[in-house]
């Protein structure tokens, strides 16, 4: 197996596949999720979380593990709510690690890109980590860059749709001009997905919901990691180039040679 | 369009009605074929009597896969406090009507804490504030205050109570508070005026244009809903709730909203109406806007009994609440002559939370966190100080 640690901020990760907290139906069925995945990074919405020592069936298990908590500011409408969330985050949970998510629309959860570049502006001035999930917009993700950012996690597509990369396109150039490890975030709905982010060069991927209503969610755990093993030592190996048509067998310019 | 009450000018009751009962197979099979993405008509074909009649089972298959895709293997846990039984209103189905002969109560400071402190034992980190209307006696500034001594000790306050102003409204949710429950009862101007005889609940006009005035105070939740049976045509009742989920979705794009479709329950002193929404339909609803709206927060009271309650999980429902009290104070005493209805599931918050686990799904008891509303709060410091507090617990 090659060596080929993913590096964030300084840290470095052996897994690409991070996993998402919400929507499983048991702490037990998470916790043996997370270890089939053998994810190192976990993201846990702070509104979710309970550091008061009541019953969490999440914290409980996360931080007694060695996996780095990523706590997300899931449910924020605008920078300044973000700003509060993430200091609280980071007294509460004890890390300055923080995934920055702002969608003002509770519908779809599509991130607000104006409120997110100003919240990663300032967050990084405060001292975070911050890894902030953002719309697959090449532009976007190169202010983000520049606004301080630790890695950008554009999406696939919508938040919990598992309709994979349908960004596609546009995630290839956030890939191709980005000197921040790119997380693809969002809509990755089965291990293929996962694969196929890797297979295009992304540094890692998060899943949640393709992982919390598997039906068997431990099983599906170990399908991902292979997945995204997979994925990225096809990337790491070189893949051929895809061709529309059938190469010509008697080319135009064989008279050349 | 300046508020609901001038848009709904463009939609008439009857047409609904009608239009309802001539939905063919092929709209509904379309309406299903696309997830609901086909907006109100969509709608209308899942509310149709055809769609009851022969498509039951789809639905039902289609919204519990939308429900678990979007929501998960969670239910939400929350629990009512009744803070004043006090009422100026007469409703024809209701326990806290003016007329009933049942001792009032408005909970003190006191009170208001020592149920909190009942609640938070039992679990619960959501809570909705109820109180009937009396401006008199529970007035904003009751209500202000009653938040912002709830909310040190509660992650999320929501509350349903007598429509405010839009100026109430931004008081309250600088005190705190989240949601705010607002059931229009009965779309039917006509059935409305027949159950709502007195006091400022008659108003039609003002109760429907209330979810406008939070949309535009920038309430994080607005809960719709008709009370079923107040109107015997349910179909086109819930027609219209949808058509203003959709108005009020559109509109005010940054709030949320959640529904529930209470049936009536007895009370004091009243022989009740009889409903005309038996089971069947009751599942038919639920579905249909599960299918018409993938977000929407669905609500399942105790009105219901244990059995249907457990049916009806996993078709839509993301929120319960548990070991209700109807009446002020019924946390702290076992008062039941003050109450606004009878429950039907009396099981203990611990029951439900063990049943729920053992159906597969995550009890979630907190699904959000007061530091969400802290920049918003006038008191900041305060919240900080207890926030150190959590830290030390954390430690620990």
């Amino acid at each position: 197996m090659i060596t080929d640690p993913l590096e964030i901020a300084g840290e470095s990760f052996h897994s690409r596949l991070f996993v998402g907290t919400g929507k499983f139906s048991s702490g037990e069925i998470l916790q043996e999720t997370i270890e089939n995945c053998q994810s190192e990074l976990v993201t846990v919405a702070m509104k979710r979380a309970n550091p008061k020592g009541l019953e969490d069936s999440i914290l409980d298990f996360l931080q007694h593990k060695t996996v780095r908590l990523l706590p997300n500011t899931s449910g924020v409408r605008d920078a300044k709510e973000a700003i509060f969330v993430a200091q609280m985050a980071r007294e509460a949970l004890e890390t300055n690690w923080l995934k920055l998510e702002i969608h003002p629309d509770p519908k779809y959860l599509m991130p607000d890109p104006v409120e997110t570049l100003l919240a990663t502006e300032e967050l990084a001035k405060q001292g975070f980590i911050v890894l902030p999930y953002c719309h697959a917009d090449p532009v976007l993700c190169k202010r983000l860059e520049d606004a301080g950012a630790s890695a950008v996690m554009p999406l696939g597509s919508p938040i919990g749709s598992n309709r994979g990369l349908d960004s596609r396109e546009f995630l290839k150039i956030i890939i191709e001009q980005s000197n921040l490890p790119v997380v693809i975030d969002a809509g990755i709905g089965c291990p293929s997905h996962a694969a196929e982010a890797l297979e295009i060069g992304a540094s890692a991927v998060l899943v949640n919901t393709a992982l919390a209503v598997a039906n068997d969610p431990p099983v599906m755990g170990i399908a991902f990691r292979k997945a995204v093993e997979a994925g990225r030592l096809a990337f790491l190996s070189g893949l051929g180039s895809k061709h529309e048509n059938a190469q010509a067998t008697s080319p135009l310019t064989g008279f050349l040679n | 369009m300046p508020n609901f009450f001038e848009f709904l000018k463009g939609h008439n009751w009857s047409d609904c009605s009608r239009n309802l009962h001539d939905i063919g197979s092929k709209d509904i099979e379309n309406a299903l074929a696309r997830e609901g993405k086909g907006g109100i008509t969509d709608l209308l074909a899942l509310l149709s009597p055809l769609a009851g009649q022969r498509y039951l089972e789809e639905l039902a298959q289609l919204s519990h896969s939308i429900t678990l895709k979007r929501f998960g293997q969670a239910i939400r846990l929350f629990a009512p406090m009744y803070l004043s039984n006090e009422c100026n209103n007469v409703c024809d189905y209701c326990g806290f009507s003016m007329h009933n002969k049942i001792p009032r109560k408005t909970l003190s400071d006191a009170e208001i804490l020592r149920e909190a402190g009942i609640l938070k034992k039992l679990g619960f980190d959501h809570i909705l504030l109820v109180t009937g209307e009396s401006t008199k006696q529970v007035g904003v500034d009751y209500l202000a205050h009653a938040i912002e001594i709830l909310h040190p000790h509660f992650a999320n306050i929501s509350v349903e109570v007598q429509p405010l102003d839009t100026e109430s409204y931004r008081q309250l949710i600088k005190a705190g508070m989240h949601a705010v429950m607002v059931y229009q009862e009965t779309y039917d101007s006509i059935s409305y005026a027949k159950h709502h005889l007195k006091g400022k609940k008659t108003n039609f006009r003002w109760r429907l244009n209330t979810p406008d005035r939070l949309g535009n105070a920038g309430v994080y939740k607005i809960g719709l809903g008709c009370l079923f049976g107040l109107t015997q045509d349910w179909r086109t009742d819930a027609l219209y709730a949808g058509i203003h989920l959709d108005y009020l979705e559109k509109k005010y794009w940054k709030t949320s909203y959640s529904m529930s479709f209470p049936r009536i329950r007895p009370y004091e002193g009243e022989n009740i109406v009889a409903v005309d929404l038996d089971d069947r339909d009751l599942v038919q609803l639920l579905c249909a806007f599960r299918i018409f709206n993938h977000e929407l927060e669905i609500t399942l009271s105790t009105r219901e009994s244990p059995q249907l309650r457990e049916n009806l999980l996993p078709l839509g429902i993301t929120t319960m609440s548990a070991g209700s009290k109807t009446n002020p104070g019924g946390y702290t005493e076992d008062i039941e002559s003050l109450e606004q209805f009878s429950i039907s599931d009396d099981r203990s918050p611990d029951k439900i939370a063990n049943m729920l686990k053992n159906k597969g799904y995550d009890p979630v008891w907190k699904d959000w966190d007061f530091s969400y509303d802290q920049h918003k709060m006038t008191k900041v410091e305060e919240r900080t100080d207890d926030h150190s507090h959590q830290k030390v617990l954390l430690a620990n």
